[in-house]
């Protein structure tokens, strides 16, 4: 009798991409209902136009590279980036500012360096930095937080804002726009005020801005919950932020004026959305166990450089885009010593 | 120094596996009845085949040596049961490639006879020297019975400068569905240790000798501690490890028991370690004290896919479809028909093929049995490989290199360290078939290091050709010289006739020689 | 303007300082042979075919090494070849030219003992000497030295020399690639009941 014939192994443990996609979208619906709680309806709009485009964008490409594209749709790799490219906009700005950095993202940074696997950029942070490059202006218009804010825009009224960009009778811009805790901390430490000072003012709260802060611990818990899944590498977020807090706690402590404390720094902006959701994205990231420790305290020292002395508010799209420009640099230095090897590279051929 | 047995190690990596032990272990061991015809590879191991000693028609014992080796690295092979020769020729072996070997086949007469075929017991071997030993261990065929089948004698005869210190036999059935290990241990616990002893003995007296088995081994554990009287006795230890895949592997294994790694350019000798499967132990007793050949082993008979899976004695050479047909037969549809476990198992094409001395288990998966992996993605780069991997190697980097053929870098990347477990197959959610990408890449080094002996002996050869060639064309033109120069030398009238004088006197001087008795010619 | 001649001086020194030491250097350290020639016959399959145009594999290598002769017109080292020439020039590869068929496996000669007139002409063409014999006696290749060249083919006069493939064995069969046309199922050889 004969039988089929193939390599072992002849089982498999189940484990599949588009579970792993999932589980990462799971983990973000905490933050994400927390986003929508204090920021509303711009939140929603934003991820489901970055969502909606990204999809399309990429059902498009990949006919014209001759891919199957119901099975790597089904991956749902896109769906995350889309997701994280969306929260990490300001809501009810303009649609195609997350049209056009959805667009940048899947067909440039993803696809044409040869899709899921092959791109060493990570694609939602491309897009993010694409738009915050060519649109300071729209990519700085933050809202109030609800906590703040004395008016807040309905659906519908959100709705027509980002696509007519027309605000509802008698009300105007100034009224809902506020800036992040990172951009006001950054402005008026320019301003040559203390940190004393700044901290008087009500849009604090204990760690970081109010409202903001609560953000962050939502997506730290569904980011803990990613880790323990073993979604996501530990080593990542706990590189980042540690090496976050160390930097930030050595110039807090050095001059505490003109630093904010460190808690500050993990609370805001993109910190916490980034060490455990966008760092830890594994095609970008490095591999090694050792690198990834390096990588991501490389991204946390790099964040904390670009907050204290760049031009930019927040650093951490710009920190994982350096970043991945040295993960295979990294891995190559961080190679694993093999069994029964003295060191990683002796014995070569 | 930590007493011997009690601390353990970790290897790195390894996946925690459901082993499927009941399913095999509930019957008791059997025996599959003698087949009508046995077809014996002569090359069932590691190393050099041996040249086939008998002739077709000629009548064999059971037991007798069918094979001869030459090289140390080589086990004969011996008829399973008496009767004759049929042919010896080329049949499906269990090998991945579905291609054939050369085959003793024997046509059993019913008698199963052992003649004079069996050696003479040895009861007294500690009397005995360790070569002597060594070879009656080598003349009865004795290889790795884990599934290597690396001959068993080169294996205990350890260089000068490597003094052993430590035996471990290995009882860590690791692999799903395997249970023939277990087994023996549960009927011959007794044989195993004593083949144990003469393992000692053959080493020059080993400081300890460690037998581990798994966690989930409950039964075999107690065998062996009834027959030590206790968990260890005198320099045996017995230890029961963590069930996680491959501890089984004897690198690993021997990590997790001496915390050492076995050097990766060199043996287990190295660290003073020799590592022996306990079904190898107990053929080394079977061939010394009652002078036994290998000639048949435990198979464990298994997988959803057979009507009464169990473990069965079987005698080398036997057909699996009949060692199938006696475990109650198959139960459709079955997907593969796997020589092994589900990790490392080799898939049989066709169940006509022999029986040998590595099969450990045949596993017949049905259909769903076995979570397959589903549709191949792009590597996503998740490093869920690295972090099984026991070997510590970077297998996602492997793949990438194997596929784009850049052999050299693979190799930078000790792709030769692989000891295809599957792990990280196994748990690789693009579904990547990792293990196919490196034995692609090993079997293209190989190939192509052959090649490139191949060229090198023919550039040599060329370049001889051309130097013969010359040389020749040079000894024509100084044998013409020669030629040239002689007949114009006797052209010349003086020197003929100095010639001419000098032939004379040669005359002369042999007529006196002769003593003038015969007649001078001019 | 003495600025400009100035600066014409220096560069000029310059120049003339550096080219007399690359000078000096290509004297004092040069190699005697042509070791970009050596490189390249490394890699070639030995064969001594002749398909590439050349008069064997040395010949051919010289030529790639003086950049007269292309890295794709080597049938016997394939793809293989191709890609380590490729390589070590740090040109791109290519694909085998053309007009040179590639072939499908490894082929040995073998001459037919029973129409051999012993005239050794095969014996001569063989670029290995892997043919074995003597004048009027019987002559035999040895398959394990022959590179599969043909180039014995032509000059025997009986025809009695025909290729024969060489099939792989166990000891040197690979493993298929684990991608492209074939499924998981690798193809077997029909079983004794199919085949009786």
């Amino acid at each position: 009798m004969r039988f089929p014939t193939a390599s072992s192994p002849f089982v498999h443990g189940g484990g599949a991409v588009d579970r792993v996609m999932l589980q990462v979208l799971l983990a973000l619906v905490p933050g994400t209902l927390a986003m929508f709680w204090y920021f509303g309806w711009g939140v929603l709009y934003n991820i489901l136009i970055c969502t909606g485009v990204a999809v399309a964008a990429e059902a498009a490409i990949l006919r014209l590279r001759r891919r199957p594209v119901r099975a790597t749709l089904a991956d749902l790799s896109v769906v995350v980036t889309a997701w994280l490219l969306g929260l990490a906009l300001p809501p009810l700005t303009p649609w195609w500012l997350p049209a056009a950095g959805s667009l940048f993202a899947v067909v440039v940074a993803k696809h044409l360096f040869g899709g899921l696997g092959y791109n060493p950029f990570n694609p939602a942070m491309a897009g993010y930095v694409l738009l915050i490059i060519s649109f300071p202006t729209e990519m700085t218009h933050w809202i109030a937080p609800s906590v703040l804010a004395e008016v807040r825009l309905g659906p519908l009224e959100s709705l027509r804002h980002v696509f007519t960009g027309v605000l509802p009778e008698g009300l105007a811009w100034d009224a809902l726009a506020s800036a992040t805790p990172l951009d006001t901390m950054r402005t008026q430490l320019l301003m040559n005020r203390t940190i004393e000072e700044i901290r008087t003012s009500p849009l604090w709260g204990d760690f970081g801005g109010r409202g903001w802060e609560w953000i962050g611990n939502w997506y730290l818990l569904g980011g803990l919950w990613l880790v323990w899944r073993r979604v996501a590498d530990w080593r990542i977020p706990a590189g980042f932020l540690g090496a976050l807090v160390a930097i930030s706690t050595v110039f807090y402590l050095a001059d505490p004026d003109t630093h904010p404390f460190p808690a500050f720094h993990v609370f805001s902006g993109g910190a916490l959305l980034g060490a455990f959701f966008i760092a830890t994205d594994p095609v970008t990231a490095a591999s090694t166990p050792r690198g990834r420790w390096i990588y991501g305290a490389g991204i946390g020292l790099l964040t904390f450089v670009i907050r204290a002395w760049g031009g930019y508010p927040d650093g951490v799209a710009f920190a994982v885009l350096l970043m991945n420009m040295a993960a295979p640099t990294i891995d190559y230095f961080t190679r694993p010593r093999t069994y029964g090897h003295r060191s990683p590279g002796d014995l070569e051929p | 120094m930590y007493a011997p047995g009690e601390k353990l190690w970790h290897f790195h990596g390894g996946i925690r596996l459901d082993g499927q032990r009941e399913l095999s272990t509930g019957r008791p061991l059997g025996a599959v009845p003698l087949s009508a015809e046995f077809v014996v590879p002569v090359q069932q191991h590691i190393g050099q085949a041996g040249d086939v000693l008998v002739r077709e028609g000629q009548h064999v014992h059971r037991g007798q040596q069918l094979t001869q080796v030459r090289e140390y690295i080589g086990a004969p092979v011996h008829a399973p049961t008496s009767g004759k020769v049929i042919a010896i020729e080329n049949r499906p072996v269990p090998h991945p490639s579905g291609l054939e070997g050369l085959c003793v086949v024997i046509e059993a007469d019913g008698r199963d006879d052992w003649g004079d075929a069996r050696l003479e017991p040895l009861e007294d071997y500690r009397a005995l020297s360790p070569g002597r030993i060594r070879r009656r261990v080598r003349k009865c065929g004795i290889v790795g019975l884990g599934g290597a089948a690396f001959p068993t004698a080169a294996k205990i005869n350890p260089l000068h400068e490597q003094r052993i210190h430590t035996l471990v036999l290995n009882g860590a059935e690791c692999e799903p569905y395997i249970t023939c290990d277990d087994t023996l241990l549960r009927h011959h616990a007794a044989e195993v240790v004593e083949g144990a002893r003469i393992l000692m003995h053959t080493l020059g007296g080993p400081e300890r000798c460690l037998i581990a088995v798994e966690e989930d081994m409950p039964e075999a554990y107690e065998a062996l501690r009834e027959v030590l009287g206790g968990t260890s006795s005198g320099s045996f230890r017995l230890v029961s490890i963590p069930s996680i895949y491959p501890t089984g592997s004897e690198k690993q294994l021997i990590q997790v028991l001496t915390g050492r790694e076995v050097p990766a350019d060199g043996l287990p000798a190295d660290i003073g370690v020799v590592c022996q499967n306990v079904a190898t132990a107990r053929a080394v007793y079977r061939a010394v004290v009652h002078g036994e050949p290998l000639i048949e082993r435990i198979v464990t008979v298994t997988g959803r896919g057979v009507s009464e899976p169990g473990n069965h004695l079987v005698r080398i050479g036997t057909p699996v479809h009949e060692v199938i047909a006696h475990a109650g037969g198959y139960v459709e549809p079955v997907q593969w028909l796997l020589m092994g476990g589900p990790m490392m198992g080799v898939a049989l094409h066709d169940d006509a093929v022999p029986v040998v001395k590595a099969t450990n288990c045949l596993l017949a998966a049905r259909r769903g049995e076995l979570r397959a992996a589903g549709p191949v993605l792009p590597c996503i780069r998740c490093g869920e490989c690295v972090r099984v991997c026991p070997a510590r190697l970077l297998p996602h980097e492997l793949y990438r290199l194997a596929r784009a053929a850049e052999f050299d870098r693979a190799q930078e990347y000790d792709l030769f360290d692989c000891i295809e477990c599957g792990c990280c197959a196994y748990v690789c959610p693009s579904h990547l078939p990792l293990v196919h990408y490196y034995r692609y890449a090993k079997s293209e080094i190989r190939d192509l290091e052959r090649e490139r002996q191949a060229a090198d002996r023919a550039r040599r050869r060329h370049e001889f050709r051309l130097e013969r060639l010359e040389r020749e064309k040079r000894e024509r033109a100084e044998r013409l010289a020669k030629k040239k120069a002689a007949v114009s030398h006797k052209a010349d009238p003086e020197r003929k006739k100095a010639a001419v004088q000098a032939a004379v006197q040669r005359a002369q001087a042999r007529k006196a020689a002769r003593g003038d008795t015969a007649p001078t010619e001019d | 303007m003495i600025a400009v001649l100035a600066a014409i001086a220096a560069l000029g020194g310059l120049a003339l300082a550096f080219g007399a030491l690359l000078g000096y250097a290509s004297r004092r350290f040069k190699v005697e042979g042509n070791p970009l020639a050596d490189q390249i016959e490394h890699l070639l399959p030995q064969t001594q075919c002749g398909q590439c145009g050349f008069a064997g594999c040395r010949p051919y290598a010289e030529a790639i090494a003086r950049g007269e002769a292309d890295i794709n017109l080597c049938p016997p080292g394939g793809e293989a070849v191709i890609k380590a020439l490729a390589d070590l020039l740090g040109v791109e590869p290519k694909p085998l030219d053309e007009s040179k068929a590639a072939p499908a496996e490894k082929r040995v000669a073998v001459i037919d003992e029973n129409t051999c007139i012993g005239c050794t002409l095969c014996i001569q063409a063989c670029p290995v000497d892997a043919i074995l014999g003597a004048a009027k006696q019987m002559h035999t290749v040895i398959a394990s030295e022959c590179t599969g060249c043909e180039l014995c083919i032509p000059p025997c006069p009986v025809e009695c020399i025909r290729m024969v493939p060489v099939p792989r064995g166990i000891e040197d069969w690979k493993w298929p690639a684990p991608w492209g046309p074939q499924a998981p199922q690798t193809a077997a050889p029909p079983s004794r009941a199919e085949a009786a």
